[in-house]
């Protein structure tokens, strides 16, 4: 096989892994804009918060340390403790449920029947209440997460597949981390779906989802429903927060991703489980091998806008994106 | 006709109508400076059909509301089984086996006929998020057991033909029995119908109401229904109240209604001479 299409096919796979990480965060997105029709902004803030509370507690920081220093005159930083990564993340799962009351209880529930543009502007003040909220519970320099997550390219896979092409070729290079968060993103996609479809809570963020006064009507509660989709919400943030962590550390650009999964939301879907996972896919690979194949002619760096503009292709002949419900107006 | 409140009566065709079920206690309910609801008290009894007819606006949508906790009156009481029902929201009303349609028609426009209807079992299933993930067995056995009302009124309402069909893709009159198909899989004590026939042609109208008098004489449910068609009310319930303007001017058999000169004249109207 020529050297150059081996390239391409591994370019591709790598594609794949970094989509499966901008579903992840797209994931997020689509769970809360379905049950409640909320375009929620902060919902890289909420990956970004999750990991920061993940460092936090895994290192024994004490929360608020720079706060409580400052007015009492303290020196405290840490417990002087580590907690195991199992143990913390499980931690970090309450803090996140915690947040999802909060801002059920504070936000959401003083906004019922607002048009959606409130709700929206609602999440943008979310998003920098909690910017500075995480910072100033955690502290704002760079932490490196490490969860036990393998990193590093696949030494297996490179020396089983070197045999494809020449000399010149020494197999594919794919990071494990990358592999790892593929497979845990395919186990928390499927749970997803399986949950909204076979359980009674599923069933009823369904019917939210579809018509609140409905929903009412067949004795579900609004209430509990948005904390638990919050909750979940916030449980995707903290499976994308640990995965982007783990690769490039625990800083305020964490929150950025939520950028990428605009595009990625475009092409799939506001509304679609499925369609989020395609549309990363298709964004990762898509700028990917776009960057390996057109970027040199162009001088590189491609992968910065390439997916906006697919995005925007998408918007002129697809508005409703490839999964996303379809827009019809009886007249 | 009624002596005591909880002694029951019979009806003309032979139904045995038992003590009260539900009673609304001088309601007040007003919107800012306009009152929608003007001190009403009547009662609705186990196993009747009760009509709430009036002129538009006369509060009778309120009211219901009232009863199924989407409003909550500024005075009165609601009783309910002999004791004063708290402050409650909607969904704890549905709970407690009130079940409803809408004027408007709230459906799940996004589900199929079938998913829509077994929202209607929501109130019934008992198993937990976690007994349900871990539990895999009991969260099935309720599933099927769910699965088998739903089916029962399915078969009922003869909807079987449209059971996967999107619910957006019906026509009015088949959404209307949905949703009553919805309220119906609840199983529910009291069901609370906003216009059940509007909007529809004469035969509809006529399936719907043999659909009403076979689920009150088949599953003994307890019926309070709003509606303008005259000639179906009066076929239809056993007792109606009259509202006009918020005010309650009529409450009796149909016979002694159709007699009541206040109704006559809130209906066809009176000269001011």
């Amino acid at each position: 096989m020529p050297d150059q299409f081996l390239y391409a096919i591994e370019v591709t796979i790598n594609g794949l892994m970094a989509g499966v990480l901008y579903a992840l965060v797209a994931l997020g997105f689509v769970l809360i804009f379905k049950s409640s029709g909320i375009f929620n902004y902060a919902q890289g803030i909420f990956a970004l918060f999750a990991a920061l509370t993940l460092v936090g507690i895994m290192e024994g920081q004490v929360p608020f340390a720079n706060l409580i220093n400052a007015i009492i005159g303290t020196e405290i930083h840490g417990f002087g403790w580590s907690v195991p990564a199992a143990v913390a993340i499980v931690l970090t799962i309450g803090v996140m449920v915690l947040l999802a009351i909060v801002v059920e209880r504070l936000v959401l529930r003083h906004l019922v029947n607002q048009p959606d543009i409130i709700l929206f502007m609602a999440t943008i003040g979310l998003a920098y209440f909690l910017e500075g909220f995480g910072d100033l519970m955690w502290g704002s320099e760079i932490k490196t997460l490490d969860v036990g997550i393998p990193q590093g390219g696949s030494f297996w896979i490179e020396e089983n597949t070197a045999w494809l092409g020449g000399d010149g070729f020494y197999g594919f290079f794919i990071d494990r981390l990358d592999i790892t968060a593929s497979i845990i993103a395919a186990l928390l996609v499927t749970g997803l779906v399986l949950f909204s479809q076979y359980t009674k809570q599923g069933r009823a963020m369904r019917a939210v989802a579809d018509d609140h006064q409905a929903a009412l009507s067949v004795g579900i509660s609004l209430r509990f429903i948005w904390v638990l989709v919050w909750s979940i919400a916030g449980f995707v943030a903290l499976v994308a927060g640990i995965m982007w962590g783990s690769k490039s550390g625990v800083q305020f650009s964490l929150s950025l991703i939520a950028l990428k999964a605009l595009p990625v939301l475009m092409l799939g879907g506001f509304t679609s489980i499925p369609g989020a996972i395609v549309g990363g896919l298709i964004i990762g690979v898509g700028e990917k091998l776009f960057e390996f194949a057109i970027g040199p002619m162009i001088g590189g760096a491609t992968e910065n806008w390439f997916a906006y503009v697919l995005a925007l292709a998408f918007l002129v002949v697809r508005p409703q994106g490839l999964f996303g419900d379809k827009i019809i107006e009886r007249v | 006709m009624l002596d005591g409140a909880t002694e029951g009566y019979t009806t003309a065709d032979g139904r045995k109508i038992g003590g009260v079920m539900m009673e609304m206690k001088n309601i007040t309910l007003r919107f800012g400076g306009v009152v929608a609801i003007k001190d009403i008290s009547f009662d609705i009894r186990e196993g009747e059909i009760r009509a709430i007819i009036g002129p538009n606006g006369a509060g009778k949508s309120s009211m219901l509301n009232v009863i199924s906790g989407f409003y909550v009156p500024q005075e009165g009481e609601v009783w309910f089984r002999g004791a004063p029902r708290p402050a409650m929201r909607p969904f704890q009303v549905a709970q407690q086996g009130i079940a409803r349609t809408f004027q408007n028609i709230a459906l799940f426009e996004g589900m199929s006929v079938l998913d829509n209807i077994m929202t209607g079992r929501l109130t019934q299933m008992n198993a937990g998020i976690a007994a349900q993930a871990l539990w895999w067995g009991r969260a099935q056995k309720e599933e099927i057991e769910n699965r088998e009302v739903v089916e029962k009124v399915i078969d009922f309402l003869e909807i079987q033909a449209i059971r996967k069909t999107p619910v957006s893709r019906l026509p009015y009159g088949l959404k209307k029995r949905v949703e009553l198909a919805r309220a119906l899989a609840a199983e529910p004590k009291l069901l609370l119908l906003d216009e059940p026939m509007a909007g529809m042609n004469v035969e509809e109208k006529e399936d719907m109401s043999r659909f009403i008098l076979d689920v009150n004489d088949e599953f003994g449910t307890t019926i309070a229904l709003i509606e303008h068609d005259m000639g179906v009310v009066m076929d239809l319930s056993d007792r109606v109240v009259v509202m006009d303007y918020g005010k309650k001017i009529g409450d009796g058999t149909p016979d002694e209604v159709r007699n009541n000169q206040e109704v006559i004249d809130a209906y066809l109207g009176v000269s001011h001479d």
